[in-house]
């Protein structure tokens, strides 16, 4: 034998999915959105999605290079970022702000905290939250949609709805409808769900328990009882589709224990719930997620699973 | 009947195809045979020869020291030609009896018994010490001490281990195929030492000729049920096998005994039957050359004590490509060799080579926590966490979250998509922590 042999601990052997793998196949998901998002919104919407993405993916190049790091950018993370962001931004916003939106997610929330794994917060909607206390204005302009009359028309389908006007529930599945470039179009977010799901890479403990908790909480505290209509439209308006699906489901953000994905879903609906119902904006998602982006910590602790076999007694193990 | 299974669990590669239909064929060695004393689980055999002595094949060349300890016998005749420190397939020095071969093959003359049944258990239980039976599946925990439990009365399940989960491996497929009536015989012997028991083969439905075969065998049986078991690793693992075949669940500390359930590879149970029935020691086994790399894959009954290498040659050698990895054992848990001059021993069922090395192909990147580990773990911990505190010095917290209850499977690495070395800092974690705690 004159090459010398290999020896590691075992195992020896490995699976095929790898971290860009994984990326790549969430990008993919959220293709049905992103061509929606263009042709509902038109060109400028396919240039911020563009250029927000650049923004991150060099964002992470030029810090990792300044700060002598390894480059990651070919893990295909900040792709996802930017992607994610851009589906997240009305189409009329300055391609300045996208810019900054994505430098802020990607430096601010991620690299400073340690990079892929370590952000405590999901770098999209923590961009997206910094951009609306920066830029409200910008940032709550619905005006990009293709069947743009007035500004009444043109408010969000939720934002309508608390307005006291109605909506065709029809137009909220198909997507078009006034809102983010990504969040509009019911069918397109599911397709990609499920291609999601099907690939393994996410499953339904969280977004399913985040929607039903929505459900739950409209159907009693809505003030509308059992309005089909009504109950349709608060699901697939508002970004929960695309936050309970492809927001709520970031790996480093959400906890890793099974029991802990159902009481975040949970937590989500809720604080989704009461942000909408009662609060002053008709939105609830992203601030949903964000804040309960930090109580992750907290939830893995206490839903530790029980290892097998051992029962948790105050006593000791079973004997 | 629907397939029974645990939660947890990962798909390899089955590999199997390349060695499963390739008859056992009989080698035997040429060159020195090793002897490590420590094969076994407990503490190592004492020679009872010395050098220069001749020895026979089936003849005992070193005693059990101790209640959980095993002896060892020669599989060839020859001379003792040393008694010195020889390397192992962990990698460590192990004092070891090495034996000059003669290629007579001169045997003893075995103490074969007429009727098992008219046996005491006593009597039983020492023919199988006597013949040095200890867990062929690659544990070594000495049978003897194993088939005496404190309560015997409570066994109510003998299952037999005839998952076989890890990939490549086809070894005990084999042993189904061709000595199944030695199996049934073994497990015969074993029901009759528990009369509340009832007998199960658990075998992975990877194997449907074996389930056919053996369900056939085991319809005149009364007190044996064959247990289809879903195919997905670590299922030859004794807690999932526990679980998925009774539903009773076992932690590390406990004792399959405890769930009232005794646990025994196949080959055990073949070679229960020829110590007890034949008089006939452990001195040859079922062993597989496999792998990509291999010229010939194929399948052994080696003498114990044959040389890696040797048995290598016998199997066509290396592909012309080479292999970067040789590994003792099965992919998921076996041990990488740096080198192939080294023993087969009691415990050890295949040799795997393979071109290129998987587990050094990546360079191990941040956690996403994406939590596929968490779905792999048979025993339900949080891996990630694990291998955190593990690589921060955290002895506490590894405690706290069960990191004692690891079983080394390595699903969770199989499956990381950060190809972090999880199973590695996880297991030498609890080798500091179980060594701290042996000190107070």
């Amino acid at each position: 034998m004159s090459d010398l042999l290999h020896v590691t601990s075992s195992p020896h052997v490995r699976g095929k999915d790898d971290t860009t793998r994984i990326m790549l196949y969430v990008i993919i998901s959220l293709l049905p959105a992103t061509c929606f998002g263009i042709w509902n919104f038109g060109v400028h919407a396919l240039l911020l999605i563009l250029v927000t993405v650049a923004s991150c993916v060099l964002s992470e190049y030029f810090y990792e290079k300044l700060l002598h790091k390894r480059s990651t950018i070919k893990d295909l993370s900040a792709v996802v970022t930017g992607l994610l962001l851009a589906l997240n931004f009305p189409s009329t916003i300055p391609l300045w702000m996208a810019i900054l939106g994505g430098m802020f997610a990607i430096i601010v929330v991620k690299m400073l905290f340690g990079g892929l794994g370590q952000n405590f917060m999901n770098p999209a909607l923590g961009a997206r939250c910094f951009l609306v206390i920066s830029f409200t204005g910008y940032m709550t302009d619905f005006s990009g949609y293709k069947d743009y009359v007035d500004a009444f028309a043109s408010a969000t389908p939720l934002a309508t709805i608390k307005a006291g006007g109605s909506v065709d529930v029809m137009r909220m599945i198909l997507g078009t409808t006034p809102g983010t470039i990504g969040e509009t179009s019911a069918i397109a977010l599911l397709i990609g769900a499920i291609f999601l799901i099907l690939m393994g890479v996410i499953d339904l403990r969280i977004p399913g328990t985040y929607i039903l908790t929505v459900a739950i909480f409209t159907l009693i505290f809505g003030g509308r009882g059992f309005d089909a209509q009504y109950l349709v439209a608060q699901i697939c308006g508002g970004g929960l589709l695309i936050g309970a699906f492809f927001m709520a489901t970031d790996y480093v953000t959400s906890p890793i224990t099974p029991t802990g994905k159902i009481i975040y879903g949970i937590i989500l609906g809720l604080l989704t719930g009461i942000f909408r119902i009662f609060g002053a904006s008709a939105e609830g998602v992203s601030y949903a997620i964000v804040f309960t982006n930090l109580l992750v910590p907290l939830i893995e602790r206490f839903t530790v699973p029980r290892a097998f076999g051992v029962v948790r007694e105050k006593g000791g193990k079973k004997a | 009947m629907g397939l029974k299974t645990f939660k947890g669990g990962v798909h390899p590669y089955d590999g199997k195809d390349l060695s499963k239909s390739k008859p056992v064929t009989d080698y035997l060695p040429k060159g020195d045979l090793v002897f490590p004393l420590s094969q076994h689980i407990g503490a190592p055999a004492t020679p009872i020869v010395a050098v220069g002595d001749s020895v026979l094949r089936g003849q005992k060349i070193a005693e059990a020291s101790g209640f959980v300890s095993a002896a060892i016998f020669s599989s060839v005749s020859g001379t003792v030609k040393a008694i010195e420190p020889r390397r192992t397939t962990t990698g460590d020095m192990v004092n070891s009896i090495i034996i000059e071969n003669d290629g007579a093959f001169t045997e003893v003359t075995y103490d074969s018994c007429e009727d098992v049944l008219s046996l005491s258990k006593e009597q039983i239980i020492e023919r199988i010490k006597e013949a040095g039976v200890v867990g062929m599946g690659g544990a070594g925990f000495p049978t003897h001490v194993k088939l005496s439990p404190k309560e015997p009365e409570k066994i109510e399940y003998i299952i037999a281990n005839g998952a076989e989960c890890e990939p490549y491996l086809t070894s005990d497929y084999r042993n189904m195929m061709d000595e199944a009536e030695l199996l049934i015989g073994g497990m015969n012997i074993v029901l009759s030492m528990f009369p509340n028991a009832k007998g199960i083969i658990g075998i992975e439905d990877n194997k449907p000729d074996c389930i056919e075969r053996l369900t056939k065998m085991c319809a005149s049986e009364p007190r044996i049920d064959v247990a289809p078991l879903m195919t997905k690793y670590p299922q030859g693992g004794e807690r999932q096998l526990i679980h998925a075949v009774t539903g009773r669940d076992i932690n590390s500390k406990m004792l399959p005994a405890d769930a009232g359930c005794i646990v025994d590879n196949v080959e055990t149970l073949i070679s229960i039957y020829r110590g007890v029935k034949l008089g006939r020691p452990v001195i040859t086994h079922n062993f597989t050359v496999t792998g990509d790399a291999v010229a010939e894959p194929q399948n052994f009954r080696i003498c114990v004590g044959t040389n890696f290498e040797e048995l290598l040659e016998a199997a066509g050698g290396l592909k012309a490509s080479g292999a970067k990895k040789m590994i003792a054992g099965g992919p998921m848990m076996g041990f990488a060799l740096f080198d192939l001059n080294v023993p087969i021993t009691k415990t050890t069922s295949a040799l795997i080579c393979m071109t290129e090395d998987e587990a050094s192909l990546y360079e191990p990147s941040a956690c996403i926590n994406c939590g596929r580990c968490v779905e792999a773990c048979p025993e339900q911990l949080i891996p990630s966490r694990l291998a955190d505190f593990a690589e921060h010095g955290q002895k506490g917290e590894f405690e706290k979250w069960y990191g004692l209850e690891c079983i080394e499977c390595g699903s969770c690495t199989y499956g990381c998509p950060a190809r972090r070395h999880l199973a590695q800092s996880i297991k030498t974690m609890k080798k500091l922590v179980l060594a701290d705690k042996r000190k107070k």
